[in-house]
């Protein structure tokens, strides 16, 4: 007996092949242009029409692209358990990635984040049961820009065990990142057998890629680290502002993306993923919890679909810059809409004010968020027929299930058992408590976590072979030497 | 056409962000004999001022005020070689880019976009600029005023770069930072002149430096 899962959807399947249709006829046309040069020769070779560093890709080799890349893509935690299966409909989440920011919970305003809010970043992140992978989700102030990228996947390995999501901010970042993450898997090969991490990988909207984000997307390819299409259509600036047309621009964007890629690199895994955004035209910002913004990531994610690719989207984070109603409301309408859509990978808990700032508090508040999403989308579980009508005759006397044995045997699956800071208590009991509010309960809840030290310290060795790397990078940049102590 | 009509229609085409009238219009001014600068204060002053009263009353957004923008830009073009003394109606001169390293253009455009159409002559280097594009241009063109926009962790180390680049190349130019990472109190500590964390607010702070 299948079980109804709860399902939104934005698109026909006749809308979504127009959609493709369009973008298809735009890469022909209109083309993408390319700044890095490996790129334009694997993409001349391959006999896309290139006119100077625009490529002109036909509708033949688009398909024969997807057809190389992998419909499914499992990713292991650093023990090499599977912790993230991205594919069909299933649905995870991880923190929103690369904040500028920390909010911090005393003075409750952003402040330039640590090595020390990175670790700890990762430690809540490891106590969130509803949130199955981890990320780089801060760039630590207190190292040399030069490190940015690759200070953050060293934290991320000493302090956490989910696989990460992560990216490079300089071409020769890569290496090292990809050095790091092998060391703890035991060798190359073995990394790409058990992926441990995920390189974002954004095209610069419209229609162009970067020498930088385009290399990523090659050294993932070669070394069959799963890439992550960012493609982020901002409608009314770099994108027609319907949501229709940022959803083409979405999949032409990521198709020249997959076409690289595959050329780079056949069957290497890819994510079909995206943070798109409609313009804010007031403030000429870029709201991530804007229901344009919403709608659009459900159509991606149809695409992506249709077109057999694991998906992604940045959903589940709010505009607001504390923890808010306004928090709280698009944190939960994006999850919801996110999962219900089947989207793989949601990236998002934890973050405010347009992907800028990174909360703890928010990222344990998120946990709750995740969990009601994910809750919502296993839908209504198929009992037998007829078995209401039993249980009613057996309880109708005692007027009461609560010690019925039924009850026992099913509360604990059927309920989503909240955590500490979701309030079903009394009234009187929240006034015994000081009358909390979700910035306190939260607090509490992250202290309770810290509390505890690092939940999950790295086999000494494997520790020591990490900080070597990372001493040998310091010295290859003219570093002294470590600029933090990365087990603060 | 009247003069009078004429800076009405001036005035409108500003407000409905119509480049091609504006331009019309603009050169039919010329060709009446009406003098550039009366076309300009009692024509596109006035209009673009109302764009800027309607947006303070949140009746305008973005798309309006920059389309009211490119439209006074499209009439300026044809006035300003008929102005007396060429570029004396400008502000003030600006260097604007996003700094080496960093791919971010779009708020560093439309700071650009502003404050061209509030009256600044603006040179936009793109984005991706070496500091020593910064130093050179504001040099070629004696800026008041030179703009750095970053919007990553990385390469918001560029701006004081740019600061201690200009000091040490002698030049006047003051510089306002600006990007998602950037902070009031980070523009301070490298000794940078103004900041602002919007656009709209950004003319205020370049008309301040200007003017001091
Ligand atoms: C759009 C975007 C992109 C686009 C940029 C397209 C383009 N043409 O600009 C693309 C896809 C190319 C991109 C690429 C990358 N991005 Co990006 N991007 C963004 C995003 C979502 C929005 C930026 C934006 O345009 N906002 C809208 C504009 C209007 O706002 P604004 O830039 O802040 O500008 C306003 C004010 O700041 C101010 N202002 C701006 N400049 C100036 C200058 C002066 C002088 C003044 C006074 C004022 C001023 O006025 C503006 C108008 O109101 C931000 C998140 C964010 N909210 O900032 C991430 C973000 C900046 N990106 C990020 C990252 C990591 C990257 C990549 C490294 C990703 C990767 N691994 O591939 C690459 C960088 C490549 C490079 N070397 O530059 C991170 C930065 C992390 C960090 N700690 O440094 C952010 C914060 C997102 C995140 N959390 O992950 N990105």
């Amino acid at each position: 007996m299948s079980v109804l899962r709860p399902r939104v959807s934005v698109l026909t399947r006749e809308q979504i092949e127009a959609v493709v249709a369009d973008a298809v006829r735009t890469l022909e046309t209109v083309g993408f242009f390319v700044e890095n040069g490996p790129a334009l020769e694997l993409l001349g070779a391959a006999g896309v029409r290139l006119d100077g560093q625009r490529a002109h890709p036909s509708e033949g080799q688009l398909r024969h692209a997807l057809a190389t890349a992998p419909p499914r893509i499992v990713v292991y935690d650093r023990d090499g358990t599977p912790a993230l299966d991205l594919g069909g409909d299933a649905v995870h989440f991880d923190p929103g990635s690369a904040a500028l920011h920390v909010l911090d919970p005393v003075t409750r305003r952003r402040r330039s984040p640590t090595t020390r809010d990175l670790a700890h970043l990762a430690w809540v992140t490891e106590g969130c049961r509803h949130i199955a992978g981890g990320s780089t989700a801060l760039v630590p102030s207190d190292v040399p820009e030069a490190l940015g990228d690759r200070w953050r996947v060293l934290l991320a390995l000493l302090h956490g065990r989910k696989p990460m999501a992560t990216g490079t901010f300089q071409k020769d970042g890569f290496a090292v990142m990809h050095r790091l993450l092998a060391a703890v898997r035991g060798g190359d090969e073995a990394l790409r057998h058990k992926p441990l991490a995920i390189f974002d990988c954004c095209p610069t909207p419209p229609l162009k890629w970067s020498d930088l984000t385009c290399q990523a997307l090659l050294d993932c390819a070669r070394t069959g680290v799963p890439a992550e299409l960012v493609s982020m259509p901002l409608g009314g600036i770099t994108s027609p502002v319907t949501v229709r047309e940022m959803i083409v621009l979405h999949c032409a964007e990521s198709l020249s993306g997959v076409l690289i890629h595959q050329l780079a690199g056949p069957g290497s895994p890819i994510i079909w993923g995206g943070s798109p955004a409609s313009v804010d035209m007031r403030h000429g910002t870029t709201p991530m919890g804007a229901v344009e913004t919403m709608l659009v990531d459900v159509g991606n994610a149809q695409v992506g679909k249709h077109l057999g690719v694991p998906t992604h989207a940045y959903m589940g984070m709010s505009d607001a810059k504390g923890l808010d109603f306004q928090c709280g409301l698009e944190s939960g309408v994006g999850a919801l809409l996110g999962a219900l859509a089947g989207v793989n990978l949601i990236a998002g808990p934890g973050m405010l004010d347009f992907e800028t700032t990174q909360s703890l508090e928010k990222l344990v508040l998120d946990n709750e968020v995740c969990g009601m999403a994910l809750r919502a989308v296993q839908g209504v579980s198929e009992t037998s027929a007829g078995e209401a009508v039993d249980l009613l005759r057996q309880v109708v006397e005692v007027g009461s299930f609560l010690a019925h044995p039924h009850t026992r045997a099913h509360f604990r699956q059927e309920l989503l058992i909240p955590g500490r800071t979701i309030d079903r208590g009394s009234y009187g009991d929240w006034e015994a408590a000081g009358g909390p509010d979700a910035w306190a309960s939260a607090h509490a809840e992250v202290q309770r976590i810290l509390a505890r030290g690092n939940p999950a310290p790295l086999d000494e060795s494997l520790q020591a072979e990490l900080l070597a790397i990372m001493t040998a990078e310091c010295a290859r940049l003219g570093l002294p030497g470590l600029p933090a102590d990365p087990l603060p | 056409m009247a003069h009078e009509e004429l800076l009405a229609g001036l005035r409108q085409a500003v407000l409905d962000c119509d480049e091609p009238r504006a331009a019309r219009l603009a050169r039919e001014a010329l060709d009446t004999g009406m003098p550039a600068l009366r076309a300009i204060d009692g024509g596109l002053v006035p209009g673009i001022q109302e764009a800027g009263r309607l947006w303070d009353e949140g009746e305008f957004f973005l798309p309006e005020l920059v389309g009211a923008a490119g439209a006074m830009k499209a009439a300026m073009a044809v006035l300003q070689p008929a102005l007396a003394g060429g570029g004396s109606r400008e502000l003030g001169r600006i260097v604007i880019g996003t700094v080496q390293g960093d791919i971010h253009d779009i708020g560093k455009s439309l700071v650009a976009t502003l404050l061209a159409a509030n009256g600044f002559a603006v040179s936009d280097e793109g984005a991706d600029v070496p500091v020593e594009r910064f130093v050179t241009r504001a040099r070629e063109l004696d800026a008041d005023l030179v703009c750095a926009s970053a919007l990553l962790t990385t390469t918001m180390v560029q701006q004081r770069t740019l600061v201690e680049a200009l000091r040490a190349a002698g030049l006047r130019a003051r510089v306002m930072v600006g990007g998602a990472p950037v902070t009031p109190a980070w523009a301070a500590q490298i000794g940078a002149a103004g900041f602002a964390d919007n656009a709209v607010a950004a003319v205020a702070v370049a008309r301040g430096l200007v003017r001091s």
